[in-house]
């Protein structure tokens, strides 16, 4: 399968300041999280790959398409949700949409009928006579939300989606946009210093740093890989508890002198661990079912320095 | 698909040429451009002095109403180089003051809201964008200068008959050619001026004060260096000068024909330029 984005050797020059540095990976999620603090370059990354800032060295390819030679075709796969207020004024929802719909190549009545129903799907579809400009910051960003996905595109880029919205408005959003990558053959990527609206919808995780990528995470197999890890507080012999989790294939540890950590092995779940206590009479004062936060691997990420590669 | 289902689904439907797509912008914008009843008026104006030029070439040519009220033909109106000359001098001010008017609202709006990445992320250029909201600009100017300065033309020769068409061709292409060179340099200074100038009112006076500016500080170049310097930065001379040449003309402006070209494509030039720089989707601040 071609991946989504490749990036090889990427590097981004204005004037003497680097701001992309070298980056290489490659990434083949369905959502895809772009993650760092602010000025790491998230949204110089996502320009450049729209061709607003050419690069200084290396390359990149949406969809196989390399970005210095094939923008017109990347263009017309991807829709763009801008950070920034983007729209204009004087314009009705709907005549705002249909524009950005014709200028993408669709037909004057093919874009009319989408630009509906795009301001529908994205909740809009009862202000959609009015004019941007007199919207309110949570409907704009909706607006932004219809204007990139009115021509059907194969990418989503969206570039702090939820910035400026209420909870509700967030949570609206966010459900939104784990709808399209549930529902409908398309990808998403997400840029946002939010960990939480990352942690909620992506996949794979990018988390960049002073123009580097310092890691890469796909989240779906960190959340399968730390499910199988358990702490807890055995209250009787542990040591028992221990032998009989290890014959059924689990690794286990003692930390302290009751605390047992367990790396469970396949097919095993929570229940059976009660089970194996009760037989041997032992109490669990406490089992915890841990597994790192995206915050651990952002906060584990930042302590990090890489050359910008994976 | 009905509008009310809320549901997403991708699109696999024929796509419009890409060549043709600058259009979109340009439909848009004469939309926008006649939704302003004021502007509509003041479009409207602009057809009279067309229209009272038609009626003179007519009754120049109406020996029955001519001798109704005692007058001879050549007293009336003689159409020729200086008439059209004089055409295209009226209709070009009217023609500059509507630029004034409604280039500001070009590109002023999408940079105020920061719109131009919205265009340019999609599979439309810069040129594109520039070439749509020019031929908005050239649309409406044409309406006005050359497309009356021609049907006038028409009218004469259909009454003075296809020996005087034949004879003065040139001015033809001289109606054209001259008002085509004047509507393309005020288009692209009052779309250079909304790139630079975010305000729209702000832009829409400077589009005027750039003018007045540049013939106040040419005619005072002359002045100062008793030499005809100065003429090369007053577009307006410029243009008297291009025009005198299309229509056989002598002219009061002392510098070369082919200078004054060069001066006005040099102008037309760092409009574009200027145009390069602020119509992007982002700035890079290095």
């Amino acid at each position: 399968m071609t991946p989504v984005i490749e990036l090889e050797g990427l590097g981004v020059r204005f004037g003497s300041r680097d701001i992309l540095k070298g980056l290489t990976c490659s990434l083949s999620g369905r959502t895809i999280g772009l993650l760092g603090p602010n000025g790491a370059g998230k949204s110089t990354l996502i320009n450049t790959l729209l061709g607003f800032y050419k690069p200084s060295s290396g390359t990149a390819r949406i969809f196989g398409h390399d970005i210095r030679t094939d923008l017109k075709q990347i263009r017309s796969v991807v829709g763009y949700m801008p950070e920034n207020d983007s729209f204009i004024a004087n314009m009705t929802a709907v005549a705002f949409i249909r524009l950005m719909g014709e200028l993408s190549g669709l037909p004057s009545e093919a874009a009319l009928e989408r630009a509906h129903e795009s301001l529908f799907y994205v909740g809009l579809g009862e202000s959609r006579y009015r004019k941007v400009g007199t919207y309110s910051l949570g409907m704009k960003q909706l607006a932004k939300l219809a204007q990139a996905i009115v021509h059907g595109p194969k990418l989503i880029i969206l570039d702090e989606p939820t910035n400026g919205l209420d909870p509700p408005a967030r949570q609206r959003m966010v459900r939104m946009i784990k709808e399209m990558r549930d529902a409908h053959d398309l990808h998403i990527v997400l840029c946002s210093h939010l960990l939480r609206d990352v942690e909620e919808t992506c996949e794979e995780v990018l988390i960049l740093k002073d123009g580097r990528i310092v890691h890469y995470s796909n989240l779906e197999e960190e959340r399968r890989a730390n499910k199988r890890f358990v702490e807890m507080e055995p209250l009787g012999d542990g040591a028992a508890l221990a032998a009989a989790l290890e014959q059924m294939g689990c690794e286990c540890a003692f930390s302290g002198a009751q605390r047992l950590k367990a790396v469970l092995s396949d097919g095993m779940e929570i229940r059976d661990i009660y089970r194996l206590a009760a037989e041997r009479d032992i109490q669990l004062r406490r089992l915890n079912f841990r597994r790192d936060t995206l915050e651990d691997i952002f906060l584990k990420a930042m302590e990090t320095n890489t050359n910008g590669s994976l | 698909m009905a509008v009310y289902k809320r549901s997403y689904r991708s699109y696999t439907g024929r796509l419009t040429p890409a060549w043709s797509r600058f259009y979109i912008l340009t439909r848009y914008a004469l939309q926008n451009l006649f939704r302003s009843k004021f502007l509509t008026a003041v479009f409207v104006m602009c057809f009279f002095g067309p229209l009272i030029c038609a009626v003179l070439i007519y009754l120049s040519h109406n020996a029955s109403v001519l001798s109704l009220l005692h007058v001879r033909s050549r007293q009336v109106l003689s159409v020729d180089g200086k008439f059209f000359l004089f055409f295209l001098g009226m209709q070009g001010g009217l023609a500059f003051f509507l630029t004034a008017f409604i280039g500001p609202n070009t590109i002023a709006p999408d940079l105020a809201n920061g719109a131009l990445p919205l265009y340019f992320c999609r599979p439309f250029s810069r040129a594109e964008y520039v070439l749509g909201k020019l031929c908005a600009l050239l649309y409406v100017l044409s309406l006005i200068t050359w497309i009356p300065g021609l049907i006038l033309f028409g009218i004469e020769s259909n009454l003075s008959g296809a020996a005087w068409m034949w004879e003065n061709r040139s001015l033809a292409g001289g109606i054209f050619l001259g008002s085509l060179i004047w509507i393309l340099m005020i288009s692209l200074i009052a779309m250079a001026l909304s790139a630079w100038v975010k305000w729209r009112i702000a832009a829409g006076a400077m589009v005027l004060g750039v003018m007045f500016f540049l013939s106040g500080f040419g005619a005072a170049i002359n002045g100062v260096l008793r030499s005809s310097v100065g003429y090369y930065i007053n577009p307006g001379a410029l243009m008297t000068r291009v025009c005198a040449q299309l229509f056989g003309l002598d002219s009061p402006i002392d510098i070369s024909a082919f200078s004054a070209w060069v001066a006005l494509l040099v102008i037309c030039g760092i409009c574009l330029a200027l145009l390069g720089k602020k119509v992007r989707a982002f700035e890079v601040i290095r």
